[in-house]
C-alpha cells in the first residue's frame, strides 16, 4: 500500500504543471493552494510506521486490524510502498507490493504465505474498501496533483483552525468519487476534514484528521483518521501508531523478492 | 338525563346545532396533524422478533432493501452487443439512483481469472460498443456458469437480464418520500432507455417498488372507488329512505363522522397507513346503519299518523338504546383488533372503535337535531301493508319449514370453511395489469421469484468464515437450499471463494472447491477485496469482523405458509448439521408470513373473547338470558357462512381479510340486537311470538333491509380494487352483511317461534313465563 503518510498530508517533487491554465480564480487558486501543500510535504524521502485499524458497523460490532507499511518517495511518479499484513491472525506475513503511478493503473503483488506466491493483480479499480473498512485504495494513495482537478471554496474554521475549503475532483474515472471537500489549515496546510461525494453527488463519508505531529521539523503527519460513512453508519478509526522517517530504505527494498521476505 | 337531552334536541335544535358544530370543528382540526405512512414496516411492532432479525441483520451488513430492473428482449437472447450495451448503460446510469450503494448486473460483474501469476479483475462486459463475436460468446458462457449470475441477474435461457440497485434509504418515521424519489428516478431512467432502445420491455421489482405499490395502490382506491362508493351509497339513501331530506342529513352526519374521527384521531397522534386508511370507510358503514334506524323509525311513526316531533321523539325512544348497543359491541369487536401482532390493524382497530362511538353520539345528537329542523314530509298510512308487513307474514307461516332448511343451509356452508387457508402472498395483493405485478410476473416468468430470504450465519468467532469447516457449512448449507424446490437462486460467499481458489490456480477447474486452509481462505478474501471497486464489495456478505456472512435466497412466489416452512426446515438444517453456528433468517416476505400466520391466531381468539362479551352485554341489555343466548347463533352464523363461502370463491385468507370478521361483527350484531329488540318490546306489551315478529318486520325491516342493500352495494365498489387487501376485503365484508340480514329474515323468526312456542307449551305447567319476570319498558 502506498504511503499511509500521505493521505494524511502526500509529498513529493512538484510535478510540472501540466494543467491547463484555467481563467477561473477559484481553479487558479485552489490549485495554488494544492500546489503549496505537496511542495511543503516534499523531500520526505522514506518512511515506516505502523497502523492499527479499528472497524464498526451500524450494530457496534468492532473489528482491529494491524499493518505496517514501507514507503519511499519517487520523483516524478505516484510513491511506492510495502504493506505487511500483521492482524487479523490469519492473514498475517501477507505483503503488498504497489508502483502508484499516475493516469494509468498501479502496479500491484500480493504475497500469499498460504500459497507461498507472489500474484501480480491486474485491476483498474481503487475504489473498493481496504480490508472492508471504510478506506477505499484511493483514499490511503499518495496526494499527486495530477490526480485532480481543484476549485477553491472558501475559508472555514474547523475544529479551531481558520481553514481553506478546496474541492478537488478526481481525473481517474475509475475513482469511486465525483469530488472530495478537503479543510486545510492556512497555518501549515494540514489536513484537517475530508468529504467524500459519491458518483450520484450525495455525501458519502467524511475524513476527519487528528493528532498532527511534526516530524523532521517540516513534515506533519496526523496519527488520527477517522473515516464516516453517512449511508451505511460504518466507521474505521485508523491509528498510526508510530513513524520513523529516513530509515534507510532504497528502491531495492521494493520489489517482488523483498515482497516475499517481507516479514 | 334522558328527557332533559330529548326536550334540548327538540325544543331547541338550533342551539343544540350551534354547540355541535363548534365541536365538530374543534374535533375536525385535529386531522392536520395526520400524516400517511406508505412504507410495509407499519405491519410490525418494533418489537416484533422478525423485524429485529431483520434490522439486526441490516446493521450487522448493509441494508439491502433494493430496485431490481428487469430488461426483456422482445425477441432473442440478451448475449448480443444491442442488449449488453442497453445494460451496459443502465448499471453505469442507475449509480444516480437516489440513497443507491450498490447496483450489480451481469455487465459490471466483477470476472477474475488468472493468466500464470496474474490475477486479473474485471467488469464482465468492460466497453460494450467493441464487443466482437468472440467476447459475447465469453460473456454468455461466463454468464450462464457462474451462479452468482446465472438464475440471478440473467436468465438462465439468456431471455432476460435484471440490474439490482441496493439503496441505504435513512431509517426515519415515513419513509414514503424517499420512496417515491427512488422510484421516480428509476422510472425515468427506464422511460429514456426505452425510447433509445426500442424493442426492450422494462419492469421494476424489489423492496422498493414493493412499498411504492403499497402506498399508492391504496392510495389510488381513495381517489377513485372509494368517491364512487359514497356517491353509491348516497344515492342509495335518496331512493331507498324515499326522501331527499333524510338522505341530505344522513350524508351530512356521515361526513361529520368522519371528520370527527379522523381528526380525533390526529389529535391522538394516529397516522394513515395501508390500514387506518380503511377507518373512514368502515365508520362510515356504521354511522349508515345508526342514522337508517333512526329514520326509518321516524318515518314509520309518521306513517302511522304521528306529528314530525312527535314521531322523531318516539324513534329516538323506540332506537336510542339499541343503537348504543350495536355501537358497543362493535367497538368492543373492534378493540379486540388491538391484541392484533400488526400495530396497523392495532391503530385500525381502535380508531374505529372510538369513530363507532362518535358516530353513535352524532346518530343521536346531530341527527335528530338536523330532523327537528328539516321539513321532512311522510304521507301517513296508518294501514300501510307494505312488502316487509307481507314478508313478515309469510315468515311466520313458512317457519316450520325454514327452519330447518336454513339451518341446514348455514351448517353446510359453515362446514365450508375448512377450504380457507391462510396464506398471504404479498407480491399477489396487487391484481394483474398494475406495474408491479406485471413485473413480479415477467420477473417469474424469465428469471426467478421475487421474494427473498437472508440468511446470516455467524460463526461467533473473529475471523471465523475463513474456517474451512465454516466454508464448507455454509457450502453444504447452499447445495441444500438449491435442492429445495422452493428456491430459485442462492447467492453465497462460498461460490466466491471456490472461484478464487480456481483462479490461485491457474484457473484449473478441478480446485473450483472451497479452500481447505483458514489462511487460505483468508488471504483469498484479502486480495480479492483489494481489487474490487467501489460499491461491489463483500460488505454486504461479511461483517466487520468477518464472523458472519450471509446468503441470499430467492424463492419462487409462493404463500406464507410455504416460506414459513422453509424456514423451519432450514433451521431444522442447521439443528442438524452445523448445530455450533447461530443461523437467522429475515426478509420482508418472510416477516410478512409470519405475521399473517400469527395474527391471524390472534384474531381467532380475540373474536372469541368478543363473542362471549357480545353475547354477555346483550344478555343485559335485553334483560333475558334466553334472547342473549338465542343472539349467538345469528352473531356467529352470518361469519361462519361466509367464511364457507369465501372458502368456495377464493379460500385464501390474507391480512386485508382478518380484520372483516371484526368490522362486520358490528353491522351482524347491530342487525340481531334491532330485530330482537323490536320483537321483545312487542312481547313485553303483550303480543305473542307470532305477532310480534311480525311487528319486528314491519317496524325494523325496512331499515336492515336499507342498511344491508347501501352497505352492500358500497362495499362490492372495494372489490374492484386493483389493491387485494381492499378488494378481498370489500367482497367479503358485502357477502357477510347480506347473509346477516338472510339469518336475521329467515332464520331467526323461526327459531323463535319455535323456541318460544316450547315455552308456552311449558306455560301450562306451573312453571312462570321467563320474560314475565322482566321489567318491561322499551329496550
Amino acid at each position: 500500500m502506498k504511503s499511509f503518510l500521505s493521505l494524511m498530508l502526500g509529498l513529493a517533487l512538484v510535478t510540472p504543471l501540466t494543467h491547463v491554465a484555467n481563467a477561473d480564480e477559484a481553479a487558479d487558486r485552489g490549485l495554488a493552494i494544492a500546489t503549496d501543500r505537496k511542495q511543503r510535504d516534499a523531500g520526505w524521502n522514506n518512511s515506516e510506521s505502523a497502523v492499527t485499524m479499528t472497524l464498526r458497523n451500524a450494530q457496534g460490532e468492532e473489528s482491529v486490524r494491524k499493518i505496517r507499511s514501507k514507503s519511499l518517495e519517487v520523483a516524478d511518479d505516484g510513491d511506492k510502498g510495502l504493506t505487511i499484513f500483521d492482524e487479523p491472525r490469519d492473514v498475517k506475513g501477507t505483503a503488498f507490493l504497489n508502483f502508484s503511478h499516475i493516469g494509468k493503473p498501479d502496479d500491484q503483488w500480493l504475497y500469499l504465505p498460504a500459497l507461498k506466491r507472489v500474484k501480480r493483480i491486474a485491476s483498474r479499480n481503487k475504489s473498493g474498501p481496504f480490508m472492508g473498512s471504510e478506506f477505499a485504495y484511493e483514499d490511503m494513495s499518495s496526494f499527486e496533483l495530477d490526480k485532480y482537478s481543484f476549485r477553491y471554496l472558501g475559508d472555514e474554521t474547523v475544529a479551531g483552525h481558520d481553514c481553506y475549503k478546496v474541492e478537488q475532483t478526481p481525473l481517474d474515472k475509475f475513482s469511486g468519487y465525483t469530488r472530495q471537500v478537503v479543510w486545510l489549515d492556512k497555518d501549515e496546510l494540514r489536513v484537517h476534514k475530508i468529504d467524500f461525494y459519491d458518483r450520484k453527488k450525495s455525501l458519502l463519508k467524511t475524513l476527519t484528521l487528528t493528532d498532527h505531529q511534526l516530524y523532521k521539523e517540516r513534515y506533519w503527519r496526523a496519527h488520527t483518521a477517522t473515516m464516516v460513512n453517512h449511508q451505511t453508519g460504518k466507521s474505521t478509526v485508523l491509528q498510526t501508531e508510530d513513524i520513523r522517517f529516513d530509515t534507510g530504505l532504497t528502491d531495492d527494498d521494493f520489489n517482488q523478492t523483498t515482497l516475499q521476505r517481507a516479514r | 338525563m334522558k328527557n332533559l337531552w330529548l326536550v334540548s334536541v327538540l325544543k331547541h335544535p338550533w342551539k343544540m346545532l350551534v354547540v355541535l358544530l363548534a365541536l365538530i370543528m374543534l374535533a375536525s382540526a385535529g386531522a392536520g396533524n395526520l400524516y400517511f405512512r406508505g412504507d410495509y414496516k407499519v405491519f410490525f411492532d418494533k418489537h416484533y422478533q422478525p423485524l429485529a432479525d431483520f434490522e439486526e441483520m441490516q446493521r450487522i451488513f448493509n441494508k439491502n432493501d433494493n430496485v431490481s430492473v428487469l430488461v426483456v428482449p422482445d425477441e432473442g437472447t440478451v448475449f448480443n452487443q444491442k442488449t449488453l450495451t442497453l445494460l451496459a448503460e443502465l448499471t453505469i446510469e442507475a449509480w444516480q439512483t437516489p440513497y443507491s450503494s450498490r447496483v450489480d448486473s451481469v455487465t459490471n460483474f466483477q470476472h477474475t481469472w488468472a493468466e500464470g501469476d496474474d490475477m486479473i479483475v474485471e467488469d464482465l462486459v468492460l466497453d460494450a460498443e467493441a464487443l466482437t463475436a468472440e467476447d459475447i460468446a465469453r460473456v454468455r458462457e461466463v454468464a450462464l456458469n457462474e451462479p452468482n449470475l446465472a438464475g440471478g441477474l440473467v436468465a438462465e435461457d439468456g431471455s432476460a437480464a435484471a440490474v439490482n440497485i441496493t439503496v441505504q434509504i435513512p431509517d426515519s418515521a415515513d419513509n414514503t418520500p424517499q420512496v417515491a424519489e427512488v422510484i421516480s428516478s428509476v422510472n425515468a431512467l427506464t422511460d429514456r432507455l426505452a425510447q433509445a432502445y426500442p424493442g426492450y420491455s422494462f419492469y421494476h421489482t424489489g423492496v422498493v417498488p414493493m412499498n411504492y405499490a403499497f402506498a399508492t395502490e391504496g392510495q389510488k382506491d381513495m381517489n377513485t372507488l372509494v368517491p364512487a362508493m359514497l356517491g353509491l351509497i348516497v344515492l342509495m339513501l335518496a331512493v331507498l329512505m324515499r326522501s331527499l331530506l333524510a338522505m341530505l342529513a344522513t350524508v351530512f352526519v356521515l361526513v361529520v363522522t368522519i371528520t370527527v374521527t379522523m381528526g380525533t384521531g390526529g389529535w391522538l397522534g394516529y397516522f394513515l397507513s395501508t390500514g387506518t386508511i380503511n377507518v373512514p370507510i368502515v365508520v362510515m358503514t356504521l354511522a349508515v346503519a345508526d342514522c337508517v334506524h333512526l329514520i326509518a323509525s321516524m318515518q314509520f311513526a309518521m306513517r302511522e299518523g304521528k306529528e314530525r316531533k312527535e314521531a322523531l321523539r318516539f324513534a329516538i325512544d323506540l332506537n336510542l338504546m339499541p343503537i348504543f348497543i350495536t355501537s358497543a359491541t362493535t367497538a368492543i369487536g373492534f378493540m379486540t383488533l388491538m391484541l392484533s401482532e400488526s400495530p396497523v390493524l392495532a391503530d385500525f382497530g381502535e380508531l374505529s372503535a372510538i369513530g363507532v362511538m362518535i358516530a353513535f353520539a352524532f346518530s343521536v345528537t346531530l341527527l335528530p337535531v338536523l330532523l327537528a329542523i328539516l321539513p321532512i314530509k311522510v304521507k301517513a298510512a296508518p294501514e300501510h301493508d307494505g312488502s316487509m308487513e307481507r314478508l313478515g307474514r309469510w315468515v311466520v307461516k313458512r317457519h316450520k319449514i325454514l327452519l330447518p332448511v336454513s339451518s341446514v343451509i348455514m351448517i353446510a356452508l359453515g362446514s365450508l370453511i375448512t377450504l380457507n387457508e391462510i396464506n398471504d402472498e404479498a407480491t399477489k395483493y396487487f391484481a394483474p395489469g398494475t406495474h408491479f405485478r406485471d413485473s413480479v410476473d415477467a420477473l417469474e416468468e424469465h428469471i426467478s421469484g421475487t421474494q427473498t430470504i437472508d440468511w446470516a450465519i455467524y460463526s461467533g468467532t473473529s475471523q471465523g468464515v475463513n474456517d474451512p469447516q465454516f466454508i464448507a457449512t455454509i457450502d453444504g448449507f447452499a447445495k441444500w437450499l438449491r435442492l429445495q424446490p422452493e428456491v430459485d437462486h442462492v447467492t453465497t460467499l462460498s461460490d466466491t471463494f471456490k472461484r478464487l481458489n480456481k483462479n490461485m490456480h491457474g484457473d484449473d477447474e478441478t480446485f473450483y472447491r472451497t479452500p481447505m486452509d483458514r489462511e487460505l481462505a483468508a488471504q483469498y478474501l484479502l486480495l480479492y477485496e483489494m481489487s474490487l471497486p467501489y460499491g461491489l464489495d463483500l460488505n454486504n456478505q461479511l461483517n466487520v469482523d468477518k464472523s458472519s456472512t450471509r446468503l441470499t435466497s430467492t424463492l419462487k412466489n409462493i404463500g406464507s405458509r410455504e416460506t414459513v416452512e422453509l424456514e423451519q426446515r432450514a433451521r431444522a438444517w442447521f439443528a442438524e448439521n452445523a448445530p455450533q453456528y447461530r443461523m437467522t433468517g429475515a426478509s420482508p416476505g418472510l416477516m410478512f408470513s409470519h405475521i399473517g400466520e400469527t395474527n391471524m391466531d390472534s384474531m381467532i381468539i380475540s373474536m372469541i373473547a368478543a363473542l362471549i362479551l357480545i353475547s354477555g352485554l346483550l344478555v343485559f341489555a335485553l334483560r333475558s338470558l334466553h334472547l342473549g343466548l338465542i343472539s349467538l347463533i345469528p352473531n356467529l352464523g352470518p361469519a361462519l357462512v361466509g367464511f364457507g363461502v369465501w372458502g368456495v370463491i377464493s379460500g385464501e385468507i390474507n391480512l386485508g381479510l382478518s380484520i372483516v370478521a371484526s368490522m362486520t361483527l358490528g353491522i351482524i350484531v347491530d342487525d340481531t340486537v334491532h330485530f330482537l329488540a323490536k320483537y321483545k318490546r312487542a312481547r313485553d306489551n303483550g303480543k305473542d311470538a307470532e305477532a310480534a315478529v311480525k311487528y319486528a318486520f314491519s317496524s325494523v325491516g325496512r331499515a336492515l333491509m336499507i342498511t344491508t342493500l347501501v352497505l352492500v352495494i358500497g362495499f362490492s365498489m372495494l372489490a374492484f380494487s386493483a389493491f387485494r387487501l381492499n378488494s378481498d376485503m370489500g367482497l367479503a365484508t358485502a357477502l357477510i352483511i347480506f347473509i346477516a340480514l338472510l339469518v336475521d329474515f329467515f332464520f331467526l323468526p323461526a327459531f323463535l317461534l319455535l323456541l318460544d312456542k316450547k315455552e308456552k307449551a311449558a306455560v301450562e305447567s306451573p312453571k312462570p313465563i321467563t320474560t314475565n319476570t322482566l321489567t318491561g319498558e322499551s329496550v
